[in-house]
């Protein structure tokens, strides 16, 4: 029975990782970015959210409803003025840009903030749980997984049933092609970007409430939501959660074997999978 | 009326200069072909109306205005609308989904559209909206009419686009631009690699275009589907116009002469 809790506090784990990695995800389906910043942007979002409950005493999801428009404003505004001029054939800059970016706001974060760990209190919601017979589960890693779970949904709604994911798929297959149909690719790029911010918003929102936080923990937590997107398949959300289930599972069973093993447990099931299947598991086209 | 107009248009790929002043109009209802051998520039000509290569603004004119300097998206909400060389479907789109977006962005008046017009006002820039301001996108096509049009992409419409046949994908290319209710519709090449049987089902489509109140270039190699569907005529070689006129004042030796250059 230990093993089935152990793999359900994994299965809700990857949920987190999968919130993670969603909006990596969804930037790099559409314009193939890959944003090194962006768990730095998890990080900055955690403290905009602090600052929202300490400043006006919100409850931290309500908190999250004001910081979500801002980032979403700051996503738009960062894509349209820095990263679409890294755009091109050439990968390299917009590696170099957003390395760049991710040192800035680790080190605006430490002039702000100091280095000192900070904590979104949820109150009693934190020690919250429910039990079916013998399991047990936390009311938080619950509701994470089960966002990360409509965060899903909704993107994916969103790329395949709404006028904005057409021109989403369509300027990712060809950007010029999409501007002879009326479409502005710098802007598709600046609204994609935004909606991932609004997807890291809620990420986090559970990364500052699940555990404390300081502003040097973005890259690691870029590690593992490279690790879901690249083993999910690339382009694939789904597969992004899946790939987010299978890294926290292999963390927790890893853990339940030896403490010392588990970050060292999710590195090898990502490096496993990919042997097994070098394109991830859900390769999205051919 | 002069509907749309080049005048000493120049292009060029980085150091190569692909066109050398080219000076071509398009009346209000006409059909222009413009004929020339491979490399003559054609395609570079498309490019440089529609947008996707930048010009001085004066060197093309559309309704009156200058539209040269003007980014491709702009030029296709005033009513100039593309079939690109080689179709260009999006893979990722079904079939209906490649005619919907040629018509989803025809206005120009949704929130993006005002942020980047309230942009240019700010800097100065050409304001995108005022510049589509005179099109509505609203016509005859829509996508019942694109489907009556050509009755085969109804039964396919939930396919990927890239799944059809070369004929059936051009008619997707074809009706996707004419979402947009165009005034100006260029055909890049839409024979190209077709049978002749397929050739012909995609032609027997151009009354009903012009119907709609589209003026139409049709890029094309072949010389005879040329002269047979248009009012004027355009020779390219090597990036210049070496002639034009209307196919009944054209000779054969003239268009081999402008087609090949004087010593062939
Ligand atoms: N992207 C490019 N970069 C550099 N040179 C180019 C590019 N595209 C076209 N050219 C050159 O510009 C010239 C005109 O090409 P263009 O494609 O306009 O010719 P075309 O008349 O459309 O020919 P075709 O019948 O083969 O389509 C050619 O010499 C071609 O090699
Ligand atoms: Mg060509």
């Amino acid at each position: 029975m230990i093993w089935v809790d152990t793999i359900l506090q994994g299965v809700l784990l990857g949920g987190l990782y999968a919130l993670f990695a969603a909006g990596l995800s969804l930037v790099f389906g559409i314009m193939r970015l890959v944003n090194l910043a962006h768990g730095d942007l998890i990080v900055f979002g955690a403290y905009l959210i602090l600052i929202v409950v300490s400043v006006l005493g919100l409850h931290p999801f309500l908190a999250a409803f004001i910081a979500a428009p801002v980032m979403f404003v700051f996503g738009w505004v960062l894509q349209k003025a820095v990263l679409n001029r890294t755009l091109g054939d050439d990968i390299l800059p917009p590696l170099l840009v957003t390395f760049g970016l991710s040192i800035v706001i680790q080190n605006g974060l430490l002039e702000a903030f100091s280095a000192d760990s900070q904590r979104i209190s949820m109150g009693p919601l934190e020690t919250a749980s429910v039990s079916i017979g013998p399991i047990s589960a936390g009311v938080l890693p619950l509701l994470t997984f089960g966002s990360a779970v409509l965060v899903i949904v909704a993107l994916n709604r969103l790329f395949y049933r709404t006028a904005i994911g057409r021109a989403f798929r369509a300027t990712s297959d060809d950007p010029t092609t999409a501007s002879l149909m009326g479409i502005r690719p710098d802007r598709v790029f600046a609204t994609a970007t935004a909606i991932a911010m609004l997807v890291v918003t809620i990420a986090a929102l559970y990364l500052g409430t699940r555990a404390n936080f300081d502003p040097n923990v973005g890259p690691a937590r870029l590690i593992y939501a490279f690790e879901a997107v690249i083993i999910g398949g690339l382009g694939s959300l789904w597969g992004t959660l899946a790939g987010g289930i299978i890294i926290g599972v292999a963390q927790t069973v890893g853990a339940a074997i030896n403490p010392e093993w588990q970050i060292l447990a999710g590195h090898v099931a990502f490096l496993v999978v990919l042997l097994v299947r070098p394109r991830g598991l859900f390769p999205r086209g051919n | 009326m002069v509907l749309l107009e080049t005048h000493g248009l120049t292009a060029r790929y980085g150091d190569f200069q692909a066109l050398f002043g080219v000076d071509a109009r398009l009346e209000a209802g006409e059909t222009v072909a413009i004929i020339g051998a491979n490399g003559a520039g054609k395609t570079t000509l498309m490019r440089s109306i529609t947008g996707v290569l930048r010009n001085a603004a004066e060197q093309i004119r559309h309704k009156g205005v200058e539209i040269g300097h003007l980014p491709a998206d702009t030029i296709m909400k005033r009513g100039i609308a593309m079939v690109p060389e080689g179709r260009k479907l999006f893979p990722s789109l079904s079939v209906e989904e490649n005619l919907i977006i040629g018509g989803q962005n025809k206005r120009g008046r949704d929130l993006g559209d005002r942020i980047d017009s309230m942009i240019a006002r700010l800097t100065g820039a050409p304001d995108p909206m005022e510049l589509s301001a005179g099109h509505d996108g609203v016509g005859y096509w829509t996508l019942e009419t694109i489907y009556d049009l050509f009755p085969i992409l109804k039964e396919r419409r939930h396919s990927p686009g890239t799944a059809l046949s070369g004929g059936q994908q051009q008619m997707v290319a074809i009706g996707r631009a004419l979402m947009s209710n165009p005034d100006v519709l260029l055909c890049d090449e839409i024979s190209l690699g077709l049978a002749p049987v397929v050739i012909r089902d995609i032609y027997a489509a151009l009354p009903k275009i012009r119907e709609s109140g589209a003026s139409v270039i049709v890029v094309e190699q072949d010389i005879g589907q040329a002269m047979a569907v248009a009012d004027r005529v355009y020779c390219m070689m090597e990036g210049r116009v070496t002639l034009q006129g209307r196919p009944s004042d054209i000779s054969r030796d003239d268009i081999h002469a402008a087609y090949f250059g004087e010593a062939a």
